[in-house]
């Protein structure tokens, strides 16, 4: 390990999210490269192994699978944080709060007299061959309209320092548990930069969660019994599920602990007897989450879940349903939905995008498919895709098959050159592709987002990937107040 | 508490004492046999008996010799009371409560297990078998030494209790039947010095002869073994103890009037049998500790229905 000499810092060509060309550091991130450049190579070494010491004693893991183990891993961080500056951060999260309003408003019409086809804005066909929109809730009204209580966006910085939303995850989206214990670290091994009171705190995530939470319950007034659904404990975000049931005290069910009675209402299997449960935050994606409505094989989930939601006696999260918005071809949309339900242009802009269904659009993907970044609609995890410029000639022939056997299902970008920020590597300081994924909160009167969020880092050199299963790491993320400075 | 989370803690305590006695009960032995080899053959096969897995054994193994006993008990892991079988299992059930457990207990569970898992792979020398079992009976303790001071009095810290009691009056029923089998009928008071030896044996087994020289304070006698092991209200692996320390912990339990009263019954049993009658027959020794293993079955199957009930039958509403 050696010294962070920030005029060595080769960051050419990119969006650094520290830096500006030639090393100079942005004035949110100044008092960081400061200090990180005071400091001997020993001091670094110290600060890499303190963090890695202190996410092994804190238990941060996730889980992989290989040749059939399960295995926890330790997760992947690196010290140095990524700095977004106050006052850009509140324009993105007004961006935010408006595209989760509009896209709760498209969902509940969707389930209801579907405005928005009727008026040509959204096509039929699009919804008729949607694999994520649920008959079964079909004319359900959840508590004040809200079917994505929680939503995980992607936000990616291109080259000229446009921040673009590059996908709403409203279905089970995970990783705040991490952006949690990133801070956590971080105050461990670098107390001194957070003395100064100018870096925004992230640790109210909880609280806000379990205020979101009780606000849905159907028996207002009483205190909730509120428990979060997990798969279990081979479910690779089992450690956020427990995670944030311990930080709420709410319990962490299976759906073997839970059932539903002939009163259609939900309880669980307590040593007190079976206890009513109010709201249930599933973390089981909604084809298992009942048998008796959706996939009778399913194991993980309560038989007549769905009857009971229907009758309005519990409360999920996210609603069932609600992935019908999830999905990277309704994506496209999202500027429409925007300014057909709010009458608003969209704060935060979405990468420009290409839809195979549309005959003109298709031509210009299958001809330009070493440019673009090809993705299946209703794939997570970052699997599935085509990255064209790292393609072979192979893989963008095999594309081009798919993409005509199924064009509603594929949709395009232009690759976009992602932002980098500093990451200390084996080699020392370098820049690495960044992303961002805030988690957002909706109870119907009240929107809350993540301080930042989740800063995700392609740990492999010009890898665009920035998942966890797939080489992945994450940094804390710093929302800075430069006004008092 | 959810019922689920009550029976993972549940076996979690059971399976950890099981680990424990199985390296106690192998300790001992070998100690005792060691002092009269001839009935070393004998001896061997009685663990088989005492944990109640000859079957199993059988199937796999040609004869009981200490080899293959030994490699039996500790490493086996189609065998699900081997010390390695109970320490996975003790580890699994508490992989899915580790949210109301202190870090440090996972962590010393997890390092137990790696320890001895890897410990067996590489084959444990007989004259290494001593420091392996001292190892996990060590472990086992160090454990409980951090459940009891560092969890709190709730449910959870109840239901690792209940299950390490249960187990523990059951591996007690278990060593006093198997190891009393060849010494009974004798008059009582008429001890050869080899008869001598074989009781000081079945209180070993139990880590039982110091604490019965303190409180007998006489010589080793049938009728005062049996009684002692049976009834005796101090020692923690007394049969009666372990019931007391089982009732005690139910009793903070909702809901706990059946289970109480099953154990109560059985305690009454203890208290009314006749301990110089039992040391001087092995068939009505035989016969009461059958009855006594078929009272911790009822026990284990009353805690079943009022605490983890099953799928099927759905616990009574608490109205909240």
């Amino acid at each position: 390990m050696s010294r962070i000499e920030w005029s060595d810092y080769a960051c050419s060509g990119l969006y650094d999210e520290l830096l500006t060309e030639g090393g100079v550091p942005r004035e949110a991130a100044l008092e960081l490269c400061r200090y990180l450049a005071s400091l001997s190579a020993q001091e670094v070494a110290e600060l890499k192994s303190a963090a890695e010491v202190a996410i092994q004693v804190m238990g941060i893991t996730f889980t992989v699978y290989s040749d059939g183990n399960m295995i926890d891993r330790a997760w992947p961080f690196d010290i140095v944080p990524r700095i977004i500056p106050l006052a850009e951060w509140q324009r993105v999260e007004a961006g935010l709060k408006q595209r989760v309003h509009a896209l709760n408003l498209f969902i509940d019409d969707l389930y209801h007299d579907q405005r928005i086809i009727k008026d040509g804005v959204f096509p039929a066909e699009l919804l008729e061959q949607s694999v994520n929109f649920r008959p079964q809730c079909v004319g359900v009204s959840p508590p004040h309209g809200i079917w994505a209580h929680i939503c995980g966006s992607d936000l990616v910085r291109d080259k000229d320092g446009t921040i673009y939303v590059l996908e709403d995850n409203l279905r089970i989206p995970s990783g705040v548990s991490y952006m949690l214990e990133n801070r956590n670290v971080m105050k461990r091994v670098m107390p001194e930069m957070f003395e100064t009171g100018r870096i925004m705190p992230v640790d109210d995530y909880p609280a806000q969660l379990y205020d979101m939470l009780a606000a849905m319950s159907p028996r207002p007034g009483d205190v909730p019994s509120i428990a979060i659904m997990t798969p279990g404990i081979y479910n690779s975000a089992y450690f956020e599920h427990a995670y944030l049931a311990q930080q709420m005290g709410v319990d962490l069910v299976e759906g073997s602990d839970l059932i539903v009675g002939t009163d259609d209402c939900v309880y669980m299997r307590t040593i007190d007897g079976l206890k009513r449960v109010d709201v249930i935050y599933r973390r089981v994606d909604d084809l298992f989450i009942d048998p008796e409505a959706f996939n009778p094989e399913s194991m993980l989930g309560v038989r007549g879940l769905m009857r009971a939601w229907r009758a309005g006696n519990v409360a999920l999260c996210n609603a069932p349903g609600a992935g019908v918005a999830d999905d990277k071809v309704v994506y496209a949309f999202v500027p429409k939905i925007i300014k057909y339900y709010l009458g608003e242009e969209a704060i935060v802009p979405n990468v420009p995008s290409y839809l195979c269904m549309y005959d003109e659009d298709r031509r210009y993907v299958l001809d330009n498919l070493d440019k673009l970044v090809v993705k299946p609609a209703n794939e997570s995890g970052g699997y599935g895709m085509l990255v064209g410029p790292h393609s072979t000639a192979g893989q963008r022939a095999e594309f081009a098959d798919r993409i005509k056997a199924d064009p509603r299902n594929y949709m395009a970008q232009p690759t976009l050159m992602l932002s980098a920020a500093p990451t200390l590597c084996a080699e020392g300081i370098e820049p690495r592709h960044v992303d961002l994924r805030p988690f957002i909160l909706s109870s119907g009167s009240d929107t809350y987002v993540t301080t930042g969020g989740l800063t995700r880092v392609a740990l492999v050199k010009g890898s665009l990937v920035v998942n966890s299963s797939q080489g992945g790491g994450s940094k804390d993320t710093w929302i800075v107040d430069t006004e008092g400075a | 508490m959810l019922s689920r989370v009550a029976e993972n803690l549940y076996w979690l305590g059971r399976y950890l004492e099981r680990a424990e006695d199985t390296a106690r009960l192998i300790q001992v032995s070998r100690h005792v046999m060691l002092d009269f080899p001839g009935a070393a053959v004998m001896g061997w096969s009685s663990l088989i008996n005492i944990t109640g897995s000859h079957e199993l054994f059988d199937e796999h193994y040609g004869k009981r010799d200490e080899a293959s006993v030994l490699a039996f008990l500790c490493a086996d892991r189609r065998y699900g009371g081997s010390i390695v079988s109970a320490l996975a299992a003790a580890r699994e059930n508490l992989r899915t409560t580790r949210e109301v457990m202190p870090r440090e207990v996972w962590e010393e569970i997890n390092q137990l297990y790696h320890s001895v898992t890897e410990q067996v792979s590489r084959g444990i020398a007989m004259r290494r078998m001593d420091g392996f079992l001292k190892s996990v009976i060590r472990g086992c303790q160090t454990v409980t030494g951090m459940i009891i001071g560092t969890l709190s009095h709730t449910p959870a810290r109840t239901f690792i209790g209940i299950g390490c009691y249960l187990e523990r009056a059951d591996m007690t029923t278990r060593t006093l039947d198997v190891r009393s089998a060849n010494l009974l009928p004798r008059t009582p008071g008429d001890l050869t010095p080899f008869e001598n030896l074989q009781w000081m044996g079945v209180l070993k087994s139990l880590s039982a002869y110091q604490m019965y020289r303190q409180q007998m304070r006489h010589r080793v006698r049938g009728p005062d073994v049996v009684a002692f092991i049976l009834k005796d209200h101090l020692f923690p692996r007394s049969i009666n103890r372990c019931l007391m320390d089982l009732h005690r912990n139910m009793y903070s339990l909702p809901r706990n009037g059946e289970a109480c009263a099953v154990v109560t019954a059985l305690q009454n049993r203890l208290e009314s049998v006749d301990a110089g009658w039992l040391a001087g027959s092995a068939d009505d020794l035989h016969r009461f500790v059958d009855d006594l293993q078929v009272g911790i079955g009822e026990i284990h199957d009353v805690i079943k229905s009022t605490w983890f009930a099953g799928v099927d039958e759905p616990a009574p509403v608490i109205s909240t």
